[in-house]
Order: structure tokens, then sequence, then C-alpha cells
């Protein structure tokens, strides 16, 4: 009958959703399963880090702060000093930062990383300063890149053909990409 | 023909008249407290799952059992409202009478021959009164609240609580001229052959659409909904008052079920073949299984606006009905 078929099917559908389980993560329990590339925290290798000020120019909310100043070194085999940057201050003010991630993408010397974690909520909003020690320990808990997908072009980092391939994180094998860069090199 | 109850089993355990009273008052109290929390208990995790959530789960450790328990403490430590242009008595009297009829309520509903508090051989009369006297509850709180939207939600709430009091009353009318007594265990008594849903199931699904718009539940809250006027009469609220005001709501779907279940589905009576499960749990599973009804309602369907809510009752439920009565008539004239 036409009137009231709605309604049935209405409660059916209710029904359905009843007798199937919820998929309902909860959370401090079970901790969410995030997806590759997460932006939880950027964390900083003071290593790499040669004070060009990119980061900072870059961030649209200018919530990077650096200071630094520069220092002499003789180089051990001789020649004139050498002069370097070192940094003083390095913070990142994650109550301004909008985690748009340019000042991972900007850097030319692969001193930040994301990293997955979100956990550091504080009760006072002056801890949500993160200084470069803080940042330092975040790089252990950056994790490695996720591997490239079927069929993808080689990233630009990929080892040039003849010598030993770098890193054998990618599933692809190693011939598949190698055969493209050839027939690529044999057409230019 | 018609079954009479013997004496209830509290008559029985005791002789002495006070202390049957004390009895039955604390079983009839401590099952309107028990009751309503289990079936509130219940709607939480229904309507979660049905809504593909998990609902509560950290009260009391295990499924969030104790999630309304834990509630009745917030309500009960919460600090007493009245607005100052309040009238207080008013304000204050209202929880009251929308919340003890349901109680008294309980007083009828036979769990087994010899499991009631009273058998009132004008049972279901007094049954449909003591609902009717819950409106004066809705309208001394929206009244009493010094507040225009409380005053036009109760007003709401009231014409929509007549509008439905006579289809409940015209088909539990249709029910006791099937049965011949107004009284409830006698009701029961008179389903020894089928139940009453077989012969009247029309009667029984006005019943239901009745008793949701009653208890002001979906499809039918419009006098409560959030998007309406906040909560209608009872906006101004809080704490045990409010407490109570909800007390009434799920302890009206425990009773109304209890009496739907009575009138048209056999009440404690086993169906055929399954006589060995004790009453008692049979009118508990009759009474889940339709409090879970109502709960899937509130899940399923949208709610009607106050014109279409009017209309339904007005225009197709009361005649409905009044066929329905016909028919009854018809049939136990020419049957005798």
């Amino acid at each position: 009958m036409a009137v009231g078929q709605g309604l049935v099917k209405g409660l059916g559908v209710t029904l359905k959703h009843l007798l199937h389980p919820a998929v309902t993560q909860q959370y401090p329990d079970e901790k969410p399963d995030l997806p590759p590339r997460t932006r939880g925290v950027i964390a900083l290798k003071e290593a790499n880090c040669t004070v060009c000020y990119m980061c900072s120019r870059e961030c649209p909310d200018w919530c990077i702060y650096i200071d630094a100043h520069k220092e002499t070194h003789e180089p051990a085999s001789g020649g004139r000093a050498r002069s370097m940057k070192v940094l003083d201050r390095f913070a990142i003010d994650y109550a301004l930062c909008m985690y748009c991630g340019i000042c991972v993408e900007v850097c030319p010397f692969d001193a930040l990383f994301w990293s997955p974690e979100f956990e550091y909520a504080e009760h006072d909003i002056v801890e949500l300063i993160h200084e470069k020690e803080r940042l330092e320990e975040w790089t252990y808990t950056v994790l490695p890149p996720p591997s490239i997908e079927e069929g993808a072009e080689p990233p630009a980092e990929a080892p040039v053909p003849g010598t030993a391939p770098a890193a054998p994180a990618a599933p692809a094998a190693p011939a598949a990409p190698a055969e493209h860069r050839e027939n690529a090199d044999g057409g230019a | 023909m018609i079954a009479q109850a013997g004496e209830s089993i509290f008559n029985q355990w005791f002789s002495n008249y006070w202390l049957v009273l004390v009895v039955k008052t604390g079983v009839v109290v401590g099952f309107f407290l028990v009751a309503p929390m289990v079936v509130g208990y219940a709607e939480h995790k229904v309507l979660a799952h049905m809504q593909s959530r998990l609902g509560p789960m950290y009260a009391g450790r295990f499924h969030g059992w104790a999630q309304l328990v834990a509630d009745g403490v917030k309500f009960i430590q919460k600090e007493d409202v009245i607005p100052k242009a309040a009238d207080p008595w008013v304000f204050s009297l209202a929880p009251a009478v929308a919340m003890i009829p349901y109680i008294v309520l309980f007083v009828v509903i036979p769990f087994s021959p010899e499991i009631f508090a009273l058998n009132l051989d004008v049972g279901i009369f007094f049954v449909l009164a003591m609902s009717s006297v819950s409106v004066i509850g809705v309208l001394m709180a929206g009244w009493a609240s010094a507040n225009k939207f409380s005053l036009i939600g109760a007003l709401r709430a009231a014409a929509q609580l007549i509008a439905y009091e006579l289809p409940l009353v015209l088909a539990a009318a249709s029910v006791v001229m099937q049965a011949g007594t107004l009284s409830m265990i006698g009701i029961t008594e008179a389903q020894d052959r089928y139940w009453f849903v077989i012969t009247q199931p029309v009667g029984f699904v006005i019943f239901l659409v009745a008793s949701l718009a009653e208890l002001t539940r979906p499809p039918f809250d419009m006098p409560v909904a959030d998007s309406e006027i906040i909560f209608g009469a009872y906006t101004e609220y809080t704490g045990l008052k409010f407490a109570f005001f909800l007390l009434a709501e799920y302890g009206g779907i425990v009773a109304l079920s209890a009496i739907a279940s009575v009138l048209y589905l056999g009440g404690y009576r086993a169906p055929p073949l399954l006589g060995l499960i004790p009453e008692p749990l049979w009118m508990a599973a009759k009474i889940g299984a339709l409090s879970f009804f109502v709960i899937w309602l509130r899940a399923t369907y949208p709610r009607l606006r106050e014109d279409q809510l009017q209309r339904f009752s007005w225009l197709f439920l009361i005649p409905l009905t009044l066929v329905q009565i016909i028919v009854v008539g018809l049939v136990k004239v020419a049957v005798r």
C-alpha cells in the first residue's frame, strides 16, 4: 500500500543501523588511526638548520620566532675563518600556528618535519610556545615518509641508474622506475 | 464470565492493613523510580546504536549503565532557581502535578492475577483520569514561568494533549466494551482466548499514537523540542524540578506501555504454549517491547508541526476511533 510505505521503510533503516555494530573509536582508550602525512606538530632538526629565516618569513601567522648570531671557526686544514650562524632561539607558537605546513614545505634544508603527535594541549596558553629543545624532541616522533603509490612517477630524489638504490622503502620494484628513467634518457 | 482477581500477594503475606499499605506504596514508588531509569538507559543506548554511535560507555564502567544514576545525582545537587517574576507556589508545584498522576497510575497495573496494588473496579477509568490530570501540570509550569515563550509552549502542549485525549479515551472505551469490564485485571482475564489486538488492531494503533502524543514523545514532541521553543513550558526549570518532569515523561512511557499491553496485548497472560514463563516476566516483556517501539519511533520520524498534529487528531484519529467504537458495538450486539 502506498500510504505508510515510507513510514515502514524508515523503521527498517533504523532497525538495520541498530543491528550493525557502531565503528566509534573511543578516544582516550583507543588511539585514533591516523592517515600518513598527518599534520600533528612541527619538529625541528637543529643540525640541518642554517638560520636562513625562510620559515619565519613565509609563515602567514608569524608564529616562528628565531634569534641567531654568527660565529667564526678556523677550519682544521687551514685557510680563512669560516663564519656560520648559530641558533639562539627557535620557537613555534602553537597558539598561533594554523598547521598550513608552509614552513615545512619552504625549508630548503629539510630542518622542519611533520609529526602525527597531537596530544599537547596545555592549561596555560604560554605553554603552547614550544622552544628549540621541545621541537627537537618531536623529531623522535616523526614517521618515515610514506611509500610511493603504484604507478606513480619516481621522486626527484630517487637514485640515478648505475648507482645502488638508496632506500629499500619503495614497494615498487627498483627495476620499474629504473626502466622509466632509461626511456626518458633514451628519448632525451 | 469475567474473572475476578483474588487477593493481592501483599495482602496474603501481611495481615496488618497499615503494613500492607506501606509495602504497597514502597513497591509502587520503587518501581516508578527504577523502571523509568531502565527505559531511559535503554533509550540512550538504542537511540545511539540506531544512529551508528555508542551512547554512554563511561559511567559505571560497563557500557555506562550508571549514566542515569549520575544524571539523577547531578540534578539533585543543582541550585533550585525560581525566576523572580514567577509565581513561586505554582512554579514549585507544577512538577508534582505532572509527575504524581503517573506514579498513582502504577497502583492499578497488574503484573499477575496476584501481583497488583489495587484491583479497582473502575481501573481503566482511573488510569485515563490520572493521565488527564498531568495536563494541568504542564499548564501550571508554562503559566508560572513568567516567560512568554514558556506560556506559548505550554498552551501548544495543552492543545496537543487535549486533542489526543479523545482518541485515547475512545480507543480504551472500545476495549472496555469488548471486555465488558473497567477493571484492569478483568480486561486482562477477558483476553484468555485471544488478545484484543487481534480484533481491534486499528484501536491498538490509535491508542499507541495517542499515548505518544499524550507524553509529547517524538514525532509529537513539538511542544518540548529544542528548536521550537527551547523546551516549551519547562524552559525555566532546573535541578530536581526538571528531573521530575523528565521522570514524569519516562514514567509515563512505562505506564502507558503497561496500559496498552493490558488493554491490547493480554497483559500478563502468556501466549499459547509459553505458559511456563512466569506472568510478571511476560508483563515486563510486553512493557519492554512497547517501550522499545516508542524509542524506535523517536529515532525514525521527524516531528509533526502544530497544525499537522491537530489536524491528524481531530480530522483523522477521532473519526476513526468513533468508527472503531461503532464496529465494536455492532459486533457485540450481533454476537449476543
